[in-house]
């Protein structure tokens, strides 16, 4: 099977799974006896004016008719109005979405690099002090919740033991994030700390596999430089298997932000998230989670994708 | 067929090989200690949970270990009291997820065709769908019940612990003590959870402590986002919550809570990896 077929049913799947996650968030939010007119009205409201409130949000029609009302349209890009601050979905989380990919991006092109150096002089250094001392620290780092890590940064480096950064980010409406360039340390930090054990210990042991394959061997054997080994050799072949995790990553970063941005009072759209939750506006949470919906499948494709190109191997393999 | 008494030799040789590794014993020791503190803590609580006691977000308040928190509470109490729930829900999470997540996959192994294809795709789907999302969409649109708040842990908990499961399992339907079952004519049912879920033991006990490890993080970060059975009740995610933005006047009420998370998720999470070493022969020495 040629790549270009192979993508085309990655992409057949991706699409598919959109589909079934919107249905799902869908009848999860919209299909629940949970009756959004009742949580905007509050508990006076008038059975009238219930019942008016409902033949305006559509809650009248058949539950089938409204997801396929709802499907139409937000492939024609109209995500519905927010139900409490009655601005367009679009409008209100524009800027919101460009503050959660700032330190998404800022965390990703951090923590890749650290983790595939730290994972990589873990397996030369294998069996090591250094390598026994790391494996326990990435241990340690993956098995603690966002919110723990974030408020142990918050306590020791903006409270109680040193007062370096603000342990809240203040920024005003439609400011950049970037105009608080010390409030975006910590969060930034948490989402750094909670990627690079995955991505350090993958690379471990994708490195560990390689160097001890024959082809190593035969260039160490042929005389080739220890640096030209690892620089030419080792490194870029063990980088397959880290393209999933870092895809799984980048994922994880979508879902870490909304407890990250919650704890740093940080206006993206986790805490959007949190925040439309709270008061039950079901246009935005059914726009956010197929919006994190869809950047989950289109890592996890991109990833499946770029491990096929070099992966010689798979290329050939492709079934 | 596997005799019992071989299933059982490996069983113990996989416990005691992992209790050989120094992250166990601390990982144990520490869970251990959370553990008991959140079981037994309770009986030593000096206030009640909801109890005033003094003005509120109070270092030094005689007659208390820690002061009070952002509602004049006792911090030392609250924390004492604070385990409890989460331990249990994840517990019970755990338990129920690993067994849905464990039968799944091996029936997905052993029948193939159209139920298999269903099964795994399901799965997929639900994966790629971060379970803290799923989780705050269940609790937020039908309440926070203990049942919804594990309800929602399962529902991440089952494919994840599905797709390993049936990794482990496919491999062990293609050896020949199953086919022998098949010939004597066991029930398709016994084969699968005679035969071939006990050759699965050790992925699922890794899995097992994994799965309860991110249980107690998540609903942990339920609880900090401020979805409890309970909202009054002491928990140690909505502690940390609740007393963060009066962290500067009174510490204790975040740190305490805190540590005690940090060191339940390091221990098991220590034990785990303990056990993943062993299961896939990574401690292995250099030439064998």
């Amino acid at each position: 099977m040629s790549i270009f077929k192979f993508v085309l049913r990655r992409l057949a799947f991706g699409l598919g799974a959109l589909i079934a996650i919107s249905a799902a968030i869908f009848f999860v939010t919209q299909g629940l006896p949970a009756d959004p007119a009742k949580t905007i009205l509050g508990r006076d409201a008038t059975p009238e004016n219930l019942e008016a409130l409902r033949a305006i949000l559509g809650l009248d029609r058949p539950l089938l008719s409204q997801y396929f009302g709802w499907l139409t349209d937000v492939v024609r890009g109209d995500f519905g109005t927010s139900f409490t601050t009655q601005m367009s979905v679009s409008t209100y989380l524009g800027p919101r979405f460009g503050n959660s990919l700032f330190i998404m991006l800022i965390g990703t092109i951090v923590s890749i690099p650290i983790s595939l150096l730290l994972g990589g002089y873990m397996a030369l250094k294998r069996d090591s002090l250094f390598d026994s001392s790391s494996s326990f620290a990435t241990l340690v780092f993956a098995a603690l919740p966002e919110f723990v890590m974030g408020t142990g940064l918050i306590v020791i480096f903006a409270t109680t033991v040193f007062q370096w950064f603000p342990a809240v980010v203040f920024l005003d409406e439609g400011a950049a994030p970037w105009s608080d360039p010390m409030g975006v340390v910590l969060p930034i930090t948490t989402l750094v700390l909670g990627c690079i054990p995955y991505v350090s210990r993958t690379m471990r042991a994708s490195m560990v596999e390689v160097l001890e394959s024959d082809y190593i061997e035969m260039a160490r054997l042929k005389g080739v430089s220890e640096r030209n080994v690892l620089l030419r050799h080792a490194f870029p072949n063990a980088l397959g298997p880290v393209f999933q995790v870092s895809a799984l990553n980048i994922a994880y970063l979508v879902g870490g932000a909304v407890i990250v941005e919650r704890l740093f009072n940080y206006p993206g759209v986790g805490s959007a998230l949190t925040d439309a939750i709270r008061v039950r506006d079901l246009p935005v949470i059914q726009f956010l989670s197929l919006l994190i919906g869809s950047v989950y499948v289109l890592t996890n494709l991109i990833a499946d994708v770029a491990t096929v190109l070099v992966t010689p191997r798979l290329r050939t393999t492709l079934k | 067929m596997s005799t019992m008494a071989e299933e059982v030799s490996k069983k113990t040789n996989f416990l005691a090989s992992a209790w050989k590794m120094h992250r166990a014993k601390i990982g144990f020791a520490i869970t251990l200690v959370v553990v008991a503190l959140a079981l037994v803590g309770p009986f030593f609580a000096p206030f009640t949970a909801t109890e005033f006691v003094d003005m509120p977000n109070t270092v030094e308040v005689p007659g208390t270990f820690f002061g009070t928190d952002f509602l004049g509470q006792d911090v030392w109490s609250r924390f004492l009291l604070g385990g409890r729930s989460i331990l249990f829900l994840g517990a019970m999470s755990t338990i129920i997820g690993v067994l849905m997540g464990a039968m799944l996959g091996v029936v997905a192994a052993y029948v193939k065709g159209a139920l298999n294809s269903f099964i795994m795709r399901t799965f997929d789907i639900v994966i790629a769908f971060p379970g803290i999302l799923w989780a705050l969409l269940l609790v937020s649109m039908l309440g926070s019940s203990s049942f919804l708040i594990i309800l929602a842990t399962v529902v991440s908990t089952v494919p994840r612990v599905g797709r390993i499961i049936y990794g482990a399992a496919v491999a062990v339907v293609e050896r020949d003590f199953v086919s022998a079952a098949t010939a004597i004519g066991e029930s398709r049912l016994r084969i699968v959870f005679r035969e071939i879920l006990p050759n699965t033991t050790s992925t699922l006990l890794v899995e097992t402590n994994l799965r309860f490890t991110y249980s107690i993080g998540g609903i942990a970060s339920l609880a900090f986002l401020g979805f409890t059975s309970d909202p009054t009740g002491a928990n140690w995610g909505t502690m940390v919550q609740e007393n963060s933005s009066a962290i500067i006047l009174q510490p204790w009420g975040v740190i305490l809570p805190v540590i005690a998370i940090a060191l339940l998720t390091i221990g098991t999470g220590l034990i785990g990896d303990a056990f993943s070493r062993v299961s896939a022969g990574i401690d292995r020495g250099r030439n064998d």
